[in-house]
């Protein structure tokens, strides 16, 4: 059983307690953010990198529709197949309906967030297919029957000793050892025969240019080649925001994720994939399509501040900067995306009645905007919707999703009380004189305030009382 | 899904978003193009990435790689069909290990590139200064997987071909005008950290990667 962002606040708790969990999170934490800072020694820049990262994405999304239509018509001249789905369910019945026109009961996935999104492995089991993941980190979490709990690091809440348990448990002939070359070997091992065998390899993407057909992937072990090289069919998913206008957008953009998210120059590969194997090649897809995914993206559009959201490259740098993610993990958030970001994208997928608590669980301290390399005010955003989850629409705005699901009559009565109160002059006096003559009425409990601090008891006299006496 | 298509852009389209025109701001980017500075660049990071790196000059490149396979206890190469090294390759081959040649589609010999061969020999397309990167533009004479399945890929650069970054090469080559189906940039043997943060080499592609750079072509 998965965790849900329904039931965030007992995650949380249940994370903070464990204390293993809590040290493989702070070390992965501090050693990702010592490599970016290394990544970005020179302030200025990375300033630079930061606007022309930004500019580029608030150009290209705010010709989303013109460059998707751009996208798809070059892609098919190239030969690339392209589809379109609204939905979780629509993008499986693709994969089902593609996996099965080739009779194929094994597809090798590279790491992608939005195949997580869609629930892939699980669709692709309920109809006869197995699809396992190759990303080494994702395939320890697939064999611990886990979700991805970072999303460029999916197994950092494992240390080697738990990979090793994992190994022994499920991989025939393993011999336990806590050498982690051999534990890479392992996996190598097992994963190169899928590799062989896989009658589809599955991707994300990092960028689609629109201008090209070209899709671009960002990674280092070399399974994304493997998975869009070795099997005969590539089928590539991507959200609808990942376009860009020009090939030229893509080395600014390539060089704020690497920096921002492992600290690395570069990655060891960076695949451009621009069609299947031509006639006159010997290796390579046969066939090569490509899912469009909406699920809710085009929501976040339809409002401009909001629409920031889409300017996300997947680098994680506010997970590994959030003192929040870095004490609970990504796990106790109960969403694909946890962290800083997933705290504002997943209101748009699942709705605010589902995540209204996410946009709490942060400190505004403003770690995660100060680290994004696209430069998402995600600070102000997580105000916003702690507002949009307790409050009708704005006129002339459309409706989140679940919008207002955490409004609370006792809430709304206080404030309106409040405000009534500091309208009316007497009626305001009286209440502040009851209240501190009447402070020994105070509780000493108040929920979850007082677990860790003490109650509050107003003062003997109320600040007009105490300004006259100064002036007498 | 053309009901989902055309919802999907319905939808955005009603947002009447501003188009928003290209005038970013730039941004500083390693650019040096004196030759020797571009050489040491892509030296220095190829081997940071655990690369091996070796220099020499055109007519040393038969009796190097030779050596090298001889060091490396490679057995048996695969090799493309063609390509402006492909004498020399042939050449250094013999005597030293058993070739087999990429001249038929991969189907029809997975097995055997993927289990009995020893090391992949590619040339390269060209290279980047700026990140060390080795550009792989794969074609019908030296198919993708020769660089990626054998457990040691070797690639021979020419120090001409070498750019001082990737807008650069970019540019000065109009990739834009047309793409290969696949192509590639390489900066290291395959790696991966995702186990306890600590780095390993050779996590699903090679894990040695060599580099041959003739510096005089």
């Amino acid at each position: 059983m998965h965790n849900r962002p329904q039931h965030f606040h007992a995650q949380a708790e249940a994370a903070l307690a464990d204390t293993e969990l809590r040290a493989n999170f702070r070390g992965a934490m501090d050693y990702l953010r010592d490599k970016r800072k290394t990544a970005f020694a020179d302030a200025a820049e990375e300033s630079a990198i930061r606007d022309r990262a930004e500019a580029i994405r608030q150009r290209c999304l705010s010709k989303l529709p013109e460059l998707l239509e751009r996208l798809e018509s070059n892609c098919i001249a190239n030969g690339i197949r392209v589809h379109w789905a609204e939905n979780a369910e629509q993008a499986n019945a693709i994969f089902t309906d593609i996996i099965q026109s080739h009779g194929g009961t094994l597809a090798v996935k590279g790491k992608s967030m939005v195949s997580e999104e869609i629930e892939l492995n699980d669709a692709m089991a309920k109809e006869g297919i197995t699809c396992l993941e190759s990303d080494m980190g994702e395939y320890i979490v697939q064999l611990g029957r886990e979700t991805p709990s970072h999303i460029i690091m999916p197994a950092i809440h494992k240390n080697k000793q738990q990979v090793a348990d994992l190994f022994a448990e499920h991989v025939p002939g393993f011999e336990h050892t806590l050498d982690v070359d051999t534990l890479i070997q392992t996996g190598r091992r097992v994963l190169r025969e899928k590799y062989r065998t896989a009658d589809v390899g599955v991707s994300g993407v990092n960028f689609a240019v629109a201008e090209t057909g070209t899709l671009c992937l960002v990674e280092n072990e070399g399974n994304g080649r493997m998975c869009t090289t070795v099997p005969e069919v590539h089928i590539a998913i991507t959200g609808i925001e990942k376009v860009v206008e020009y090939l030229a957008d893509v080395p600014p953009l390539f060089s704020a994720l690497t920096r921002s998210a492992t600290g690395q120059l570069i990655t060891t590969y960076f695949n451009m994939i621009s069609g299947p194997r031509k006639d006159d090649e010997l290796d390579g897809p046969k066939e090569v399509h490509l899912v469009l995914l909406d699920n809710g993206r085009s929501q976040a559009y339809a409002d401009e501040e909001l629409r920031k959201t889409l300017q996300c490259i997947r680098c994680g740098a506010c997970m590994n900067h959030c003192p929040v993610y870095t004490r609970i993990g990504g796990h106790a958030y109960g969403t694909v995306y946890p962290g800083p970001i997933g705290k504002i994208i997943s209101p748009h997928l699942m709705g605010l009645d589902a995540t209204q608590d996410l946009p709490t669980a942060s400190s505004l301290c403003g770690a995660c905007g100060e680290v994004c390399p696209v430069r998402i005010p995600i600070p102000e955003l997580l105000q916003r919707l702690r507002h949009e989850a307790k409050q009708d629409p704005r006129p002339g705005a459309l409706p989140l999703r679940g919008q207002k699901a955490a409004a609370s009559n006792t809430e709304a009565f206080v404030w309106r009380s409040f405000a009534l109160a500091t309208r009316q002059p007497a009626l305001y006096r009286m209440l502040t004189w009851c209240a501190t003559r009447l402070r020994w009425l105070m509780p000493k409990k108040l929920g979850p305030w007082t677990r860790c601090r003490t109650a509050p008891r107003p003062a003997a006299k109320t600040l007009r009382e105490l300004m006259a006496e100064r002036k007498q | 899904m053309s009901t989902a298509r055309t919802a999907i852009l319905d939808r955005l389209r009603r947002v009447n978003a501003l188009p928003l025109k290209a005038s970013e701001p730039d941004y500083p980017i390693w650019n040096d193009a004196d030759p020797d500075a571009m050489l040491a660049r892509l030296t220095g990071l190829l081997e940071q990435n655990h690369a091996e790196v070796l220099r020499l000059p055109r007519t040393a490149l038969v009796t190097t790689l030779r050596e090298r396979l001889a060091q490396a206890g490679i057995k048996r190469v695969a090799t493309g069909t063609g390509g402006e090294f492909f004498d020399d390759i042939t050449q250094a081959l013999n005597g030293t290990a058993e070739r087999v040649c990429f001249d038929r589609p991969l189907e029809e010999w997975k097995d055997t590139l993927f289990n009995a061969i020893d090391a992949g020999i590619t040339g390269c397309h060209g290279a980047i200064a700026a990140s060390g990167s080795l550009v792989l533009w794969p074609g019908p004479e030296e198919p993708r997987t020769l660089s990626l399945v054998p457990p040691h890929h070797i690639a021979i650069l020419k120090a001409s071909t070498l750019h001082t970054n990737l807008p650069a090469m970019m540019t000065d080559e109009g990739w834009s005008q047309g793409m290969p189906t696949n192509l590639l940039l390489v900066s290291g043997p395959s790696k991966t950290a995702d186990i306890q943060q600590t780095l390993a080499y050779g996590a699903h592609g090679p894990s040695a990667l060599t580099v041959l750079i003739l510096e005089d072509a």
